[in-house]
């Protein structure tokens, strides 16, 4: 009968722990009427990181901050905000952290130089290479 | 005693190791006696590892809890299969797994290479012995496997249960012995790299080494993605998530590595850029072992957080990559420079692959790194997705057209016209899909471009085959055209994905129904289940079209007590055009489940042309070694006909 007990608590805490979350976040796993908001608010959220997993979006993560933050950009993005300003509030409040879409500033800029450099340098070493051996 | 006897021929292996390096370096100064041991002294080598391998996986077997690995990663109610797995589940066994490979690779090259010069594979069995006596050490000192409890445990804590899955029971071996394969391909560079013979026989006995690794990395690549596609369940199939990073470098690397090679192999050019590459490999193959294994990225993968073995991995990634680029430094200036050839060339064409691929893997490695930088400093962001996908198709679109044209092109120099002429009906088709994709307006640009750069390079991949017999063509010729028709079918599927996903998110009461993509859901009820080491909830779904049942998925909410946590099983309905997605969710209000569903449009394209690809490879390989054979045959004759006269 060891198979009973986890079995047992399984019933009786998983119920309990909805009933929290469905309270305080109702739109955690319901979706918006209009397909075109809906679809915004997916883009959004798979673009959020879930602070408190590992390496997850809020889209993907079952864990009860995910779940209030998937209700937040769903109820802001139904009331008219656009994904930008809910990403730039969620910024503010949680560090760049937050947002898998790093922006541009002075902490980041050597993501966007550096794919830069790479493609000036790797292409004129090739482009030098391959000219010298055609003369040759 | 089993234990004692695998730590015994750990140490014994570990010493043969330094045995072969001290040997290769004196046989290098003239005691010729000595190199006539290395390699004997390499076969034994990698037969002591093998041994100590198998005792652990036999300790694994047996359940032994008097071993500290065993009690911890292990427990006696686990299926069969994934005790055994168990072995290689966890930090050390998974590192002994690295040198057993790894040392017994450096057995097959020391009993069947023999291609190279006697002082270049000396020099090549030297660096072997360098790099398998660094993991020894590791192993030996940080990392034991077969350390003993002072008192046995009374039962093992188990194995995470997300990694009691086929998927993942083989995936962590396939990705070693793809980064075995390029630490053998890194021996080589730098065996060339003592003498000074970087040519083509370098090449070709380099580049069965790395096609068999790239083989490996592929099928570890595919096999982590599908395991986190329906493991996981949330239907994602790649996150740009640094363990999954770690996996790709390497094979971007290996990639790149493989067709200089064969650059190198055929027309003796690129000689520097391929050793380059060589020991570029093998430091992504590093540095994905010390992003996983150091717990740096605490993640799924990354078990152990300990600061001793990152800095263990970093110091032996300094030491092997350092001295290699001192190597390289000093020797470059002597290899001479490769044949020459025109910008309209195969040369050329896979000069400009070599590029892109090198560019990728230098934004991969830059966003993967930076945010570990910008931690350290302080400051934490997040590189995920929205910044890889765009950035990394900046150079993986035009990696696209290059493969399109490159395979038509003719070594040397190429007349531009015809190649252009013999692309026309890929042309036609990315000018099809374009339109359809523009009337259907629901792709995105990434994924609408990824659509059309994919029927063709679907169409022009099988080009080369057209003007000739099929049957007659070589292997290797084979193995090209199905590798690039696979990476088209890949990027079909991730584009189809991602372009025509539905998704439904429902709270149902038992008997009610959701419709998805023309199917219509029913919840027809939830029962308790339970497996031989978890209990669980599972959910009835009925899915009909037009009131025809057409299946039963059964999705499930696993809770497993040992060690305790819960994990979602996904139900897959595969259909030829795309897989319907089922997951249970938890109870909500009044009685209902929330059920999650995904309608995936040809998502299984992106596992198929993975496959695809892997083959291709092994066409390739079993073509060189089929050709290798002839070759052996033709020369024995060749001597039994002068014996005879």
């Amino acid at each position: 009968m060891k198979w009973l007990a986890p079995l047992l608590l399984a019933f009786v805490a998983q119920p309990l722990a909805a009933q929290e979350a469905a309270v305080t976040s109702p739109y955690a796993d319901r979706q918006l009427e209009d397909p075109a908001q809906e679809a915004a608010a997916r883009d959004l959220m798979h673009s959020l990181r879930c602070i408190t997993c590992q390496s997850q979006s809020i889209a993907d993560s079952d864990a009860p901050m995910a779940a209030d933050m998937r209700s937040l950009v769903r109820e802001r993005i139904a009331e008219g905000q656009s994904p930008d300003e809910i990403r730039d509030w969620l910024v503010e409040r949680y560090g760049a952290y937050v947002t898998f879409e790093p922006e541009l500033d002075t902490t980041t800029w050597p993501l966007f130089a550096g794919p830069l450099l790479i493609l000036l340098a790797v292409g004129g070493l090739a482009w030098s290479r391959i000219r010298r051996k055609g003369r040759g | 005693m089993i234990a004692e006897l695998g730590l015994l021929a750990l140490w014994l292996a570990a010493g043969l190791s330094g045995f072969q390096l001290f040997a290769a370096i004196l046989a290098g100064r003239g005691a010729a006696v000595l190199g006539e041991a290395i390699r004997p002294v390499a076969v034994m080598q990698g037969l002591l590892a093998a041994f100590a391998f198998a005792m652990l996986v036999w300790l694994f077997a047996r359940t032994d809890l008097s071993v500290a690995l065993v009690a911890q990663h292990s427990h006696s109610a686990k299926p069969f299969v994934y005790k055994l797995s168990g072995a290689w589940a966890n930090h050390e066994g998974s590192m002994l797994l690295w040198v057993m490979v790894m040392a017994f690779s450096g057995a097959l090259v020391a009993l069947f290479e023999r291609r190279l010069s006697v002082a270049t594979m000396r020099a090549t069995l030297g660096a072997q012995a360098i790099v398998t006596l660094g993991f020894y050490a590791f192993l030996l000192i940080s990392s034991n496997p077969f350390e003993r409890l002072a008192t046995p445990a009374v039962e093992g804590n188990g194995l995470n249960p997300l990694l009691q899955d086929p998927g993942l029971a083989f995936h962590p071996p396939t990705l070693y012995f793809g980064y075995v394969g390029l630490s053998v391909a890194f021996s080589f560079a730098v065996g060339a790299l003592v003498t000074g013979e970087v040519g083509r026989d370098f090449a070709r006995t380099m580049r069965s080494w790395v096609l068999a690794a790239w083989v490996f990395l592929t099928l570890g690549i595919a096999a982590g993605s599908w395991w986190a596609y329906y493991e996981l369940g949330w239907g994602g199939w790649w996150f740009w998530d640094p363990v999954e990073n770690a996996s790709l470098m390497p094979w971007l690397a290996a990639t790149a590595l493989f067709h200089s090679t064969s650059v190198l192999a055929s027309r003796d050019a690129l000689r520097v850029w391929t050793v380059m590459l060589a020991v570029v490999a093998f430091s992504m193959a590093m540095v994905g072992t010390f992003l996983v294994r150091s717990g740096v990225l605490t993640s799924v993968h990354a078990f152990a957080v300990d600061p001793e073995r990152g800095t263990f991995i970093l110091v032996l990634l300094g030491i092997f990559i350092g001295g290699a680029l001192a190597l390289f430094a000093l020797r470059a200036g002597k290899i001479a420079e490769g044949s020459r050839f025109s910008w309209k060339s195969r040369e050329a064409s896979l000069v400009v692959n070599n590029v892109l691929l090198t560019a990728l893997l230098g934004i991969v490695l830059l966003g993967t790194l930076y945010p570990l930088l910008t931690e350290s400093m302080g400051t934490r962001v997040s590189v995920g997705p929205p910044y890889f996908n765009p950035v990394g198709a900046i150079f993986f679109f035009p990696l696209v057209l290059a493969m399109m044209v490159g395979p038509l092109l003719r070594w040397r120099d190429t007349k531009w016209t015809p190649v252009v002429q013999r692309l026309a009906p890929a042309f036609a088709a990315m000018a099809f899909v374009a339109l359809l994709v523009v009337i259907d307006g629901r792709a995105g640009l990434l994924s609408g471009t990824g659509l059309v750069l994919a029927a063709g390079l679907a169409l022009a991949s099988l080009l080369p085959l057209a003007r000739r017999k099929p049957w007659r063509a070589p292997l290797t010729l084979w193995g090209m055209v199905v590798a690039h028709f696979g990476l088209a079918v890949t990027l079909a599927g991730a584009s189809a994905e991602s372009a025509f996903i539905e998704e439904r998110l429902v709270s149902l009461t038992p008997g009610e129904s959701t419709r998805i993509s023309g199917w219509d859901v029913t919840l027809r009820g939830t029962i308790p289940v339970a497996g031989p080491n978890w209990t669980a909830i599972e959910g009835e779904l009925a899915v009909s079209r037009d009131g025809a049942i057409a299946t039963i998925l059964s999705p499930q909410r696993r809770s497993f007590w040992s060690p305790p946590q819960t994990t979602t099983e996904a139900a897959l309905w595969t259909r030829w055009n795309g897989q319907l997605y089922a997951v249970l969710g938890e109870p909500a209000e009044s009685g209902k489940r929330k059920v999650r569903l995904w309608w995936k449009p040809f998502v299984t394209l992106i596992w198929y042309g993975a496959l695809l690809v892997a083959l291709g490879g092994l066409l390739a390989l079993s073509g060189r070694a089929r050709s290798a054979l002839r070759r052996s045959i033709a020369v024995g004759r060749a001597t039994q006909r002068r014996e005879v006269a």
